[in-house]
């Protein structure tokens, strides 16, 4: 897939992520957006998967590590194909396959069901590790926030990583500098990232979020990578993509109204028709 | 009772993880820097390809053993019951439960048993947490013989399951040509019409100890052995309170959440008198473990008592 078409599908991506969210009334739009262009990389360019037969053995696996993008991931995998595009206005919804955070019984083409911050990645450390035990040469993913990274959870995994030599793996830190409570350097700060992942051992590269060249440049690095795993700090803007929710701490968990929902949208279809154009 | 041979169930499940690997080659076995101790070492001198050290990091742990089911293997995460069900809980239920994956929980030094490391390190409130999580299969086996035939039965289920283990050698029961373990079936070890004996893990043969004693002061107390906590043998519960109209339960655990409120939850519909023996919601202490059973109650004498009490005998 060539970048303008990358671009066009993350943008579909993004309407997905407001339509579920603004039919919830209920979700995580500001953590979704900053990682959409990530997900469009992962599931349009990326991962060797089969839509049609989402349990595919050897298919690479992706982890959602920060759970509550759920949104995100959702509607990449609609757009894949894995279910249809109309399914997402029924996120949260009682009956709905599509739950709060990921359910790995429910949902086609999720991987590994998550939510609870900093456990993500430790299953996808499972997965990869369990691939190099049955000689298998699927590639494991994982997105991780940059404020979950202050669990102690994620530390023990990145040792366990490194340990293990795991160059079938790589951890996406979506780096866009806000949690709930403020901005992490205020919070929490887990900064430096990209030393800390060094220190533990892993191959660090940093990639623009919004930029396609920067991501398949990060991806394509990675595959390069041999005895360790790699770390990738994609620095985001949260939000990405509806002017009014960029950079703001309060569009994490908060739904559109419908009029910041037509805004939103007509935003959207406005930077698709350009893209189109 | 004194030449009768005793086995601890860690060393039973060292000894069959490595029994089992050759009919399960998707099997894996994970520990936290205990392999010495839980006895996945054993496993780990015979299949060291197949043994996978997490280090001191049991939350970590649970989640590798997840994503390794997730890809189809089977693992045995394995550490204290302090750590594994305890300190690792919410990874347990979450990363395990929740998505229903097919891991299994060796989990050894359970309960008082665990002796002289003292409060920390001696779990009475694994089972109660445990038996909350949804589709959690939950196994207390008493003897050597049942700890083995356990963990063969935990990888032929596909699920999770919670296996507890103890750290003292305790004396082999099971031992008989028509031994069967079925996940979820409680055993008969005695029967009897008077009272009920339900006792699960460790004090299981003080229990048979004490009803053959009671016999002969006249006394017939049937004695069940619930090596599946959860899901629980309801009807031959159900049958023995109906029969016997009261019941004693001894467990190596918390009188709170453990295998005492199993077995009122069982009867809830038809209840009798539950009499429960175990640790009366406190903490343990430093000691040999042996004494420290006798001062929780744990012992034939102190079951005898307790029955006779409670037939006002």
């Amino acid at each position: 897939m060539d970048v303008k078409q990358l671009k066009i599908t993350a943008c579909n991506v993004r309407k997905g992520i407001i339509e579920g969210v603004h039919s919830a009334k209920a979700g995580h739009p500001g953590g979704s957006l900053s990682a959409a262009d990530i997900f469009t990389y992962l599931y349009f360019q990326e991962m060797n998967i089969d839509p049609a037969n989402p349990k595919m053995e050897d298919r690479d696996r992706f982890v959602l590590s920060k759970g509550h993008t759920a949104p995100g991931l959702y509607s990449a995998l609609a757009n894949r194909g894995y279910f249809p595009v109309e399914e997402l206005k029924t996120l949260r919804q009682i009956g709905s396959r599509l739950q709060g955070h990921p359910d790995m019984k429910g949902t086609p083409g999720v991987d590994m069901s998550s939510g609870s911050l900093g456990q993500g990645i430790s299953a996808a450390c499972g997965m990869a590790k369990a691939a190099k035990l049955m000689n298998k040469d699927y590639r494991v993913y994982t997105l991780m926030g940059d404020g979950e990274i202050e669990e102690g959870q994620v530390w023990e995994a990145a040792m366990f990583a490194a340990h293990n030599k795991l160059d079938n793996l790589v951890v996406i830190v979506d780096n866009n500098n806000l949690q709930i409570d403020g901005a992490i350097s205020d919070v929490m700060s887990p900064y430096p990232i990209d030393e800390k992942f060094q220190a533990f051992g892993f191959e660090v590269v940093h990639c623009d979020a919004h930029d396609f060249d920067s991501i398949a440049a990060a991806f394509n690095y990675a595959r390069t990578v041999k005895g360790k795993p790699t770390a990738i700090v994609a620095k985001s803007v949260k939000g990405k993509g509806v002017s009014f929710m960029e950079n703001q701490v309060g569009w994490h968990g908060k739904a559109p109204n419908d009029a910041e929902y037509e805004q939103a949208m007509s935003e959207l279809n406005a930077q698709l028709a350009e893209l189109e154009g | 009772m004194a030449d009768v041979k005793k086995i601890a169930t860690r060393d039973s499940y060292g000894n069959a993880l490595v029994e089992c690997y050759p009919d399960f080659p998707n099997m894996v076995v994970l520990d936290a820097d205990l392999a010495a101790a839980t006895k996945t070492g054993t496993f780990k001198k015979a299949y060291p390809e197949r043994h996978v050290d997490c280090g001191i990091a049991e939350s970590n742990m649970i989640g590798i053993a997840a994503g390794m089911a997730a890809a189809g293997m089977i693992p045995f995460a394995s550490s204290f019951a302090m750590f594994a069900a305890g300190r690792a809980f919410e990874q347990v239920r979450n990363s395990v439960g929740y998505p229903h994956l097919n891991v299994k929980i060796g989990a050894t030094h359970a309960g008082i048993s665990v002796g002289e490391d003292g409060a920390t390190h001696q779990c009475n409130e694994d089972i109660a947490l445990m038996r909350a999580i949804p589709g959690m299969v939950v196994i207390n086996p008493s003897d050597d013989v049942e700890a083995r035939a356990a963990v063969r039965a935990a990888l032929e289920y596909v699920g999770p399951v919670y296996l507890r283990f103890g750290r003292l050698a305790v004396p082999v029961i099971n031992d008989k040509p028509d031994y069967k373990f079925e996940i979820g079936k409680g055993v008969t070890l005695r029967d009897g019409k008077d009272i009920t004996i339900v006792a699960s893990g460790l004090p299981v043969s003080e229990a048979l100890t004490a009803a053959e004693e009671l016999a002969a002061e006249g006394i017939d107390a049937r004695v069940i052995n619930i090596h599946t906590i959860k899901p629980i043998d309801q009807e031959l519960i159900a049958k023995a309170a109906a029969e016997t109209g009261k019941i004693v339960t001894v467990e190596e655990h918390s009188i709170i959440g453990g295998l005492g409120d199993a077995v009122c939850e069982a009867i809830r519909e038809n209840p009798v008198p539950v009499y429960k023996i175990g640790v009366n919601d406190e903490f343990g202490h430093s000691g040999p473990a042996v004494k420290l059973i006798e001062m929780y109650g744990l012992t034939a004498p102190n079951i005898k008592a307790t029955v006779k009490k409670v037939l006002g005998k």
